[in-house]
């Protein structure tokens, strides 16, 4: 039977490469190292909310970045503002602004009070410039930097007749400035070696743990050398995985890594799931952070284990979907799905059921090429051009299912290649309908759930996420997806060694991804000097006095 | 252009003296016959693009009439008040040159930019609205705007560069505060005065940028490169703040819409697209004839148009692919459903520019919008006979109601047309095969 399913392969594709051809594979495209990064808007929000506090308002809509190598972390380093995007940036900023210098926010926010709130105060401005600008752009300012942000605020407060908007319109304005939402990773040489600045050094640690920029103790660490002694170093390591905010940073690194910025544009149909409301869709994905938030940071445990634990958080309408009872139908709380549920484990979650679905089915493709590209890091590839569809037949009104659909297809060896990798492990989970609901049948008929992932055989989708649990490539998935995310680039070849340095270390940890962060934190090469094009430096003869210099 | 010298003329009048001054309306400074300014200049021409994805149905859609006065097939009945504004181009290709041909991503590109893409994740060279923007964009609030009725935030075809995107607006209420917000002047007002805040913001953002030059020698070129990007983003920002602190040319057909009362649910089911569509296009109507911006892109869908249809389990790019032939009609006539709809959509776009006055004239007269599909058949990803269309005269300067035959010609001598009727000195436009010095003569004036 000549396929109608030919376009699958389009949307598939037919090769798969491995997590390990990948690594070892030389990008020709990617930079040879980091380059500078655009903040992205986790980082940026995170970074506002802890320098003007949680009751100031962040607008979140600045401009979407691209995804590469799986990550939009990795897009940042080379995404460019356009005029588009700098008015996301310029509205957010001046609604940020305003809103830090309003009368119920200033008298905490300001470290001193104007002698007259109608006119300029240049040593109030001062003072304020000198400790929001350090944590604004990474580094104490310099004197020039402090007097010319302070004439600015001087001047706009003289025009406007007020000393809070002078400074408003001055805090907007450097919240707009390249020196904030562009990280470079400046560089320093010391006796004839090249490395990270300590400054930058205290950046690339935060938004890995943080995803967002240091605290000011991170900076003095930085400034006072200390964060360049392995002592000090792991002081700050311990100090920042200790934090709460590090749930902020492995929150941001999996909603990249899971693709959640979809969710912005998730509809179901409305007649075919009434029950997919926009609350479900925003809970769904709250429910699966906030699960792996509990188990990898709060809980420390085993990675491999998301794919398995029955443990999660629920509210009433996503219990109503679940077909369950909580107690308290006002707020998330704990729940634990029985032993004999069919739901445990990422897979079964309404987010990724629904995610990867069509919106009005289910879609055993998409979802098995999801589990391939995100939890195993394999490619599935590009589909193949013009493909011949002439030989398109009549549905056959005795197929009900997508098991039979797709099997009815799979004699046209074009669509076969790919739906080989992506189908078996996706029909596993076709229990669960487009929205993630169960169903016991589809049109009528009993669905068949079972499958293999490589050579492990299942009957459903418990047992597909056991496999996926004990595939080795989930695991070193991981890694390889965590290191890419810290450097801000694809890992490749270059980086062999330190992949299989983590991947062990990890291992041996029992998978805790806090500990994978502090191996990936202590590691000399997470703080190695980029290789960049023509890149100015700055020569250290020591740890004393500095000039600018010109590597070429 | 006309701006500057107005201004100047008014300055000289005023003797520089006055900042807060009455001033007449556009008509004063129109010709005659409102085609012109009184100065000679002409009035501002609108460019903008319209995408719908999946194609068309050549047997419903093409007329099989070439030339003027073209008969409307089924899935374009919908043109009957309009087809006298719009040209049909038809039987016109993508050459790819032996690159690879990502799905739903060749064609569009290489309409928008006159070259194969080498990937399905990249541009070969800027879209051909941002080099007619560039040309005349220049002088209003903004230099373009991009909407997507799709709601989605990653809907856009405007780009410099692969990384140089520039964002839709997704939100009707957003595009409206964007536009009509308190940012607005209105043109018409009898009375200026320049904003003080908008002075504050302007040197503000000079002082801040003086500081920034610094950081620009601390990066690597590739980054310089990057943040030169920047730079020019901030230079645009800071000539809008410098315009909004002239009075605005007077523009007697602008007035300023009623305010949307409420946000559009997320999804992109047929009605609620439809009417996201027809109300951002209501919008930037309005946006056009208070000479905020003079370049748009309008996505109507995405080229995987994942449009859904109430009730029906499948979308639009699933269904071209999956749905049998009818036997008798010999196409899929669900997959049609859609197209149809999308055509009746750009009715409504063109009839909206079309019924608008401005002076003698419409709005449509002195606009030239280039409607564009990714492929021809969505089930078989075709390249060949990629449907486009112009809507307008771009001022007198293109006939319409032309249905063109290409008999095969490179898609892009549509966009090398559309260049020249809009002024620009482009001679020869496209990359490789696609590359031609033919614009379409049967058209331009």
């Amino acid at each position: 039977m000549k396929s109608k399913f030919v376009w699958l392969a389009c949307t598939v594709g037919l090769v798969l490469a491995s997590a390990t051809a990948i690594a070892q594979q030389k990008s020709e495209t990617q930079p040879a190292a980091a380059r500078a990064r655009l903040i992205t808007q986790p980082q940026y929000v995170n970074t506002l909310r802890a320098i003007f506090g949680p009751n100031v308002k962040y607008p979140s809509a600045l401009a979407p970045m691209n995804r590469v190598g799986g990550l939009v972390e990795i897009g940042a380093s080379a995404a460019v503002v356009t005029g588009g995007a700098l008015d996301r940036f310029d509205n957010g900023a001046r609604s940020i602004a305003k809103d830090v210098f309003d009368p119920s926010h200033r008298e905490y926010l300001m470290p001193c009070r104007p002698a007259s709130e109608m006119k300029p105060d240049d040593a109030c401005a001062r003072k304020f410039f000198a400790q929001v600008g350090r944590l604004l752009f990474r580094r104490a300012l310099t004197e020039k930097e402090l007097k010319a942000y302070t004439d600015i605020a001087h001047a706009s407060a003289v025009s406007l007749g007020d000393f809070y908007s002078g400074m408003s319109a001055t805090l907007s304005g450097m919240l707009v400035a390249p020196e904030f939402i562009y990280v470079a990773p400046a560089t320093e040489v010391v006796r004839g070696h090249s490395q990270l600045t300590a400054n930058a050094k205290a950046v690339r640690l935060s938004m890995l743990l943080w995803n967002s920029y240091p605290d000011s103790e991170l900076l003095t660490a930085a400034e006072n050398g200390s964060l360049n002694t392995d002592k000090g170093l792991v002081k700050q390591v311990d100090r920042l995985l200790a934090s709460p905010r590090l749930a902020d940073g492995v929150r941001n690194f999996f909603a990249d890594m899971l693709i959640f910025e979809s969710f912005e544009t998730l509809a179901k149909d409305a007649k075919i799931y009434p029950s997919f409301t926009t609350q479900v869709t925003n809970d769904s994905k709250e429910q699966t952070l906030r699960t792996i938030v509990s188990h990898l940071v709060d809980e420390n445990l085993d990675y491999r284990d998301i794919f398995t634990t029955r443990k999660t958080f629920l509210t009433n309408d996503l219990a109503a979907v679940y077909g369950v009872a909580i107690n308290d139908p006002d707020r998330w709380v704990p729940y634990e799905f029985p032993a004999n549920s069919r739901r445990g484990g990422l897979l079964t979650q309404i987010s990724f059921l629904a995610l990867y679905s069509h919106p009005g089915r289910s879609s055993p493709t998409r979802r098995g090429r999801a589990i391939r590209e995100i939890f195993l890091c394999q490619k599935v590839p590009d589909p193949p051009p013009n493909v011949d569809f002439s030989a398109i037949e009549n549905p056959d009104p005795t197929i009900k299912t997508a098991r039979a659909r797709l099997t009815a297809h799979s004699a046209n060896p074009v669509c076969a290649g790919c739906h080989k990798i992506t189908d078996p492990i996706g029909l596993a989970l076709e229990s669960f309908d487009g929205a993630g609901s169960y169903r016991a049948d589809e049109n009528g008929a009993v669905i068949d759930t079972s499958g293999k992932l490589n050579d492990a055989s299942f009957v459903d989708a418990t047992g597909l996420e056991k496999a996926l649990h004990d595939n080795p490539s989930t695991p070193s998935c991981l890694v390889q997806r965590m290191t890419s995310y810290a450097l801000g680039r694809q890992v490749g070849a270059d980086d062999a060694s330190l992949l299989s340095d983590v991947n062990s270390k990890f291992a041996a940890s029992g998978y805790r991804v806090k500990d994978l962060l502090r191996v990936i934190a202590m590691d000399k090469t997470f703080y190695a000097a980029p290789l960049i094009d023509n890149k100015p430096t700055v020569e250290k003869a020591d740890a004393g006095t500095s000039k600018v210099g010109s590597k070429s | 252009m006309n701006n500057i010298n107005r201004r100047r003329i008014l300055r000289g009048m005023l003797n520089g003296a006055a900042v807060t001054v009455a001033l007449p309306y556009l008509e004063c400074f129109l010709n005659s016959n409102g085609t012109a300014l009184a100065s000679g200049a002409p009035v501002p021409i609108r460019f903008g693009t319209w995408f719908w994805g999946l194609g068309m149905t050549k047997q419903i859609f093409t007329p099989t009439k070439v030339g003027a006065d073209y008969d409307l097939p089924e899935q374009i009945a919908s043109w009957k008040d309009i087809k006298q504004h719009v040209n049909l181009y038809s039987n016109m290709n993508v050459s790819t040159d032996g690159r690879p041909v990502p799905c739903h991503y060749t064609g569009w590109v290489s309409v928008m930019t006159g070259e194969a893409p080498l990937n399905g994740s990249s541009y070969p060279r800027e879209s051909i609205d941002v080099t007619v923007a560039d040309a005349i964009g220049t002088t209003t609030r903004f230099r373009s705007m991009q909407l997507a009725a799709t709601a989605n935030p990653r809907s856009t075809h405007s780009f410099r560069s692969t990384e140089a995107v520039n964002p839709p607006e997704v939100s009707v209420s957003e595009l409206y505060q964007k536009i009509f917000g308190p940012e607005f002047q209105d043109p018409n007002s009898p009375s200026f005065t320049p904003d003080v805040r908008i002075k504050t913001r302007k040197s503000v953002l000079s002082g801040v940028m003086e500081q920034s030059a610094d950081f620009r020698r601390t990066l690597g070129k590739a980054d310089q490169a990057r943040l030169d990007e920047y730079f020019t983003a901030t230079r645009e920002l800071e000539s809008r703040l410098a315009l909004q602190l002239e009075k605005p040319d007077p523009a007697p057909a602008c007035k300023v819409p009623a305010a949307a009362n409420k946000e559009l649910p997320v999804g992109i089911e047929s009605e609620l697209l439809i009417t996201r569509h027809n109300l951002m296009t209501d919008f930037l109507v309005m946006a056009l004839a208070c000479n905020q911006t003079r370049v748009f892109n309008m996505m109507y869908s995405d080229a995987t148009a994942v449009t859904t249809r109430k009730g029906f389990a499948k979308v639009h790019h699933t269904i071209t692919h999956e749905e049998p032939y009818d036997v008798k009609l010999g196409y899929q006539t669900e997959a049609s459903w859609f197209v149809t709809r999308s055509m009746e959509s750009f009715a409504y776009f063109v009839k909206a520019l079309a019924k608008f006055k401005e002076g003698d004239a419409t709005l449509l007269d002195r606009s030239l919008v280039f409607g564009y599909s990714d492929l021809s058949l969505a089930q078989a990803h075709s390249l060949v006979g990629i449907p486009m269309m112009t809507a307008g005269s771009a001022g007198g300067r293109l006939k319409t109601g032309i249905h063109f035959d290409g008999k095969g010609a490179p898609v892009t001598r549509v966009g090398l047309t559309v260049q020249q009727a809009l002024g620009l000195q482009t001679a020869e436009w496209g990359q490789n095969s696609m590359r031609t010095s033919q614009a379409i003569g049967e058209v331009l004036v």
